[in-house]
């Protein structure tokens, strides 16, 4: 089985441990890891924001990136669902390009996902002590339809105790620009977030998106929190350095 | 909203709402309580999900064939006795109701709760003609009290705490009442019941009109509606055009899910169904029915971007369960419809200039459209007001140099790299214990209440040539 690395923008400049984990966990499965050079950012942010065609344009070198890829795996389930509902639509215009991104979209998995649906995992050997607590970002949950893979994956580490997060399908207030367009809602809703994180007693919060990760785990550093915010390839794979 | 208050920007407004404490008391307790419900209600209603995609594909159908819907609408209502006004725009339909007014002597209207009159502040155009509005759903009549707006789809007193409420009766109405809703109701209920008696005129809106038998639905919980409509002489119905479906058996499928959606009830306490006025030989109804048929905008969305939110319901759930909207209320909005929906909503009525701000009071998180009892697909339309808006360059010029420099950096590595490592110089000053803080510009609506980790020592492409050789 062969793999490429779709590293995303976050995964790439702020969350490298993020990826180095992921490429050891699908080594240790026995899965063939690449990482196709040049890669940049989905093009979600243009996206999001109304800037189609220069998303498009995105798009299209994304596409062209991963032609050769068997599957694609990526660490946040915004950048696959970009890619998996988004690139189609964008790319219409040129049925060869159009052809392209439907394949892609087809072979593209967010990390949880390639792991259950695609390797058939239902257990890591991996161990990890502590409690932690797993939060559904909205693309994953709503968009990817996924709430069980991540919390099975969890479920099979030894030594990890999984806590129920009271309001666990609620935003954490990311959303993107909307962060920084409106920053104090974006704060306001990410305080209600983590005071039901911190009403768990976990010691770490589980997110598979690396747009919540920054946000929540920003917030609880800012507060000094003890409560860490890590990525679901860090507790599969702790040796990676969370 | 008046004029004055939408001067300020929206992220000022949003502010304001989220310092007032009341305000986040009683969203909480409302939008919380309100979800339950309606999670509750579907998890008892195995035949749900079914129905609310036979809704939407009602709806997607009766839109095509809009002009024939209405027509034979208005024929049956016709053949009823009643009359049926087309209004092109909200003043329109406005100067139809004043015109009523005049000509019937109107002195005293009763209004049951209806946005589409708030959409064409009917209120206001009365007390101007010398017609007293009274309004008579409890929410409504409390923010008449208080000259307020509503600030919900179907809850519109929303944002007010009982014990304001409590306060705002006893300055208005004289007399010391406990802030205990089964009081003050009774408080409300004892004012409104002589103006049902005298009203010349009762005015309500339409959740649907049966198009095969020319029947005005109205769903309520008070049973004022019920008295709006048989007690006063005149009975004037305002209706959004796309709220006409074709038949009694689609109504029976919007009424399974409507009640549901909106505030957890199988059905909700009164389903009035109005036909005509009163006939020959009855002793009760209203002696003229007036059905107002408003555009406003609505028609052209028909082939438009917006066309989705033509299928709206107002149940208001998807207010309940927005991020944006339990943190500002609806209020903040600044328009007639708040909350997601609102958004769209605005667009349509006053073009997509009037939302370059609201279209991004979202993170886009899907609740809205998870809920949403027809799935109208609240995120993707407003993606796509922001890319109008973008196209139309109505957007900050200076937003739109920042996505121009992303798209760049986005499409050439090297940019790509070139960007990493000035920003690993740049933000040198500013990383405190492996965090960045207090960062200036742009990143600084970040940092304020939020840390940001810093672009890493080495990013992953970097590091990737060593884990090539495992």
């Amino acid at each position: 089985m062969k793999a490429s690395i779709m590293i995303t923008c976050l995964g790439d400049l702020l969350f490298p441990d993020v990826g180095v984990a992921m490429v050891r966990l699908l080594r240790r499965l026995g899965v063939t890891v690449d990482f196709p050079q040049g890669q940049t950012c989905c093009g979600m942010p243009l996206f999001n924001s109304g800037y189609h065609h220069d998303a498009a344009l995105v798009a299209a070198r994304t596409v062209r990136l991963f032609e050769g890829a068997e599957h694609v795996v990526v660490p946040s389930g915004s950048c696959a669902w970009m890619v998996k509902e988004e690139y189609p639509g964008l790319l219409k215009d040129d049925p060869a390009l159009k052809a392209q991104a439907l394949a892609l979209a087809k072979k593209t998995y967010e990390l949880s996902q390639f792991l259950v649906g695609v390797l058939g995992v239902t257990s890591i050997d991996s161990s990890f002590k502590g409690r932690v607590t797993y939060h559904d970002s909205c693309h994953l949950l709503r968009g990817l339809g996924e709430s069980q893979s991540p919390r099975a994956l969890l479920r099979g580490v030894k030594g990890c105790e999984v806590l129920d997060l009271p309001g666990s399908d609620e935003c954490c207030g990311f959303g993107g620009s909307f962060s920084v367009r409106l920053p104090e809602v974006s704060s306001a809703i990410l305080d209600k977030k983590l005071a039901n994180v911190e009403s768990t007693g976990a010691d770490c919060l589980v997110a598979c998106d690396a747009g919540c990760l920054m946000q929540m785990g920003g917030g609880l550093s800012r507060r000094g929190s003890r409560v860490r915010a890590v990525h679901l390839a860090q507790i599969l794979e702790p040796e990676a350095g969370a | 909203m008046s004029d004055r208050q939408l001067k300020t920007p929206f992220p000022e407004r949003a502010h304001a709402a989220l310092g007032d404490a009341h305000l986040q008391e009683a969203l909480t307790i409302a939008t919380t309580k309100f979800i339950d419900l309606r999670k509750e209600a579907f998890a008892d209603f195995p035949a749900g999900e079914a129905l609310r995609d036979r809704a939407r594909a009602i709806k997607e159908a009766t839109l095509q064939g809009l002009d024939k819907h209405l027509e034979r609408l208005a024929d049956n209502i016709e053949r009823l006795g009643g009359h049926v006004h087309w209004a092109a725009t909200g003043d329109e339909a406005r100067d139809i109701i004043l015109r009523l007014c005049r000509d019937k002597g109107v002195r005293m209207a009763v209004k049951s709760k209806s946005m589409a009159t708030e959409e064409i502040e009917l209120n206001e155009a009365l007390e101007a003609a010398g017609v007293k509005p009274i309004e008579t759903d409890l929410g409504e009549y409390i923010i008449q009290l208080a000259h307020e707006k509503p600030s919900h789809i179907i809850a519109p007193a929303i944002h007010k705490t009982k014990g304001q409420v409590a306060e705002l009766f006893s300055k208005e109405l004289g007399g010391r009442f406990a802030a205990d809703p089964e009081v003050l109701t009774a408080v409300a209920r004892k004012e409104l019941r002589q103006k049902f008696l005298e009203a010349d005129m009762g005015i309500t809106g339409a959740n649907f009109a049966v198009a095969e038998t020319g029947t005005i639905v109205l769903v309520t919980n008070e049973g004022n509606g019920r008295m709006v409509t048989s007690l006063p002489r005149i009975h004037v119905a305002v209706m959004g055009m796309e709220k006409v479906i074709p038949t009694m058996t689609d109504l029976m499928v919007f009424l399974a899910i409507l009640a549901r959606s909106a505030t957890g009830q199988k059905l909700s306490s009164y389903t009035t169904l109005v036909r005509g006025p009163r006939q020959p030989g009855e002793t009760e109804g209203p002696e003229e029915l007036h059905l107002i048929l408003m555009d406003n905008g609505r028609t052209r969305q028909i082939a438009g971007t917006l066309r989705e939110a033509l299928y709206c319901l107002r149940c208001g759930a998807c207010l309940n369960v927005c991020p944006v909207y339990r943190q500002i209320g609806g209020h903040a909005y600044g328009y007639t419809y708040p909350g997601p929906i609102g958004i769209l909503l605005t667009a349509m009525l006053k073009g997509t200039g009037s939302v370059k701000d609201l279209a991004h009071a979202s993170s886009l998180c899907g609740a809205c459209k998870d809920v949403c009892p027809v799935r109208i697909d609240i995120p993707r339309m407003l993606v796509e007001l922001r890319e109008h808006i973008d196209s139309e360059k109505i957007a900050p010029w200076g937003e739109r140099v920042v996505f121009g420099l992303a798209r760049r950096a986005m499409s050439s590595p090297g940019l790509w790299r070139l960007g990493a490592k000035l920003g690993r110089i740049a933000q040198r000053p500013f990383v405190r214990s492996g965090r960045l803080r207090g960062l200036p510009l742009l990143f600084g609506k970040w940092t304020r209440t939020r840390d940001l980790p810093p672009v890493a020592a080495r990013t992953f492409s970097e590091r990737w040539k060593e884990l090539e050789r495992p």
